[in-house]
């Protein structure tokens, strides 16, 4: 059967796209951020993923507001990004893993989780910035991907315990899908942002410092929040954190944290990284 | 509008909701055309019939036609989608932070910078 490796939670913001392309990673302003990730690279040349399940949100490039699954599964040979309109460059495709996501979809289907299934599916920074952070310089991304799209977009969004729970059956399906593959879990998004109204600008570091603390020690913690209190002390895109909670999910059981970063600001963001081994 | 239900109010904040999903339909969809260049280069060609041609109201067109950003959020505009519409301005998040708050971007920076301490 196949393996979970660990899972890692990176901040998505567009932004960091840029820096990538314009190889700012020594430059002050991302100096701080991008620091984080050596230790996991060297975790991730450790355990070998073969897979990448990556939880994450669209922002109106694959889904547009006239159709908007809760959740989603990609099943798809092969992803493609595209044009988002905002002007950072557009990255190659990343393979799929047929295999695993349908059988993923029948999983999750069986579990009572009725995801929309995807056969063809662009991928937008949500997506692939998480993946060229974690694996640089490279020509083509090294593992194969099942995408898997939670709505953090236009309300009523997904519980916080019902989206542990959809992570949970994700790591039941990994580990029940028959081959000998080693899949890492990602989650993207978040930390604290929000970029509408007059409140734009507004991070909360004590709380997002908390939660990325309970989430190695106590995941059911932000469960006792409802999406508003979230939207309320995270802001209205730090509900993003639902794809952290729901990667969290997929680890089943104890975990141990490998490494984490936290830098405010990227963008008008604060920034998180949390990589975690199951014990 | 909502079945009378009562609704959660945060200072300075709206949840994108159906009633904020309803009434923003146009103005959304026009800035999810945004996403391919052809349609970015027809709307700076001539604003207004762009806006026309996706069936904004006149508060949509309005608010689109000045750039002011919490117009376009009363509107019905999604954060995500007017992203779109201020990148075509070059617009970044803190040009677009700094206009809703009424500040100086190097205020509106050196805010966020501030809730790092």
């Amino acid at each position: 059967m196949a393996r979970i490796v660990g899972g890692i939670n990176v901040t998505h913001v567009p932004y960091i796209g840029r820096a990538i392309a314009n190889n700012l990673q020594q430059d002050p302003y991302w100096k701080p951020f991008f620091d984080g990730f050596p230790p996991i690279h060297d975790w991730l040349a450790k355990v070998e993923p073969d897979v990448a399940v990556v939880i994450y949100n669209d922002h109106g490039l694959n889904f547009f507001l006239d159709k908007m699954p809760t959740f989603a599964v990609g099943a798809a040979p092969e992803y493609s990004n595209a044009d988002e309109g905002w002007g950072i460059p557009t990255l190659p495709p990343y393979r799929g893993e047929l295999d695993l996501s349908w059988h993923m979809i029948d999983a999750l289907v069986e579990e009572e989780f009725d995801i929309t299934s995807c056969q063809e599916m662009l991928v937008d920074h949500a997506f692939t910035l998480p993946l060229e952070l974690l694996w640089p310089n490279r020509k083509s991304c090294p593992v194969r991907t099942v995408p898997v799209c939670v709505n953090t977009v236009q309300f009523p969004l997904p519980k916080a315990a019902r989206c542990f729970k959809f992570g949970q059956a994700i790591g039941r399906a990994i580990e029940s899908w028959d081959s000998d593959a080693r899949v890492v879990v990602i989650g993207t998004g978040g930390l604290s942002h929000q970029l509408d109204g007059q409140r734009a600008g507004f991070i909360n570091k004590e709380f997002d410092l908390m939660f990325m603390d309970k989430l190695i020690t106590d995941p059911l913690w932000v469960t006792r929040y409802s999406i508003p209190d979230l939207v309320e002390l995270t802001g209205t895109q730090g509900v993003e954190l639902l794809n952290w909670l729901t990667t969290r999910g997929a680890l089943l059981g104890e975990v141990a944290k490998v490494h984490g970063n936290y830098h405010i600001p990227i963008s008008n963001t604060a920034s998180g990284l949390l990589a975690m081994e199951i014990l | 509008m909502n079945g009378g239900k009562q609704k959660r109010v945060i200072p300075g904040t709206t949840l994108f909701d159906g009633d904020m999903a309803r009434k923003g339909y146009a103005l959304n969809k026009m800035c999810f055309s945004f996403n391919s260049a052809e349609n970015r280069a027809e709307f700076l060609k001539d604003q207004a019939a762009y806006c026309d041609k996706y069936g904004l109201n006149a508060q949509q067109k309005q608010a689109v036609l000045s750039l002011q950003v919490l117009d376009m959020l009363a509107a019905g505009g999604n954060a995500y989608y007017l992203a779109k519409l201020g990148g075509i301005f070059g617009l970044d998040m803190q040009d677009i932070g700094a206009q809703q708050t009424g500040m100086s971007k190097d205020e509106f920076r050196a805010r966020l910078v501030a809730a790092g301490r």
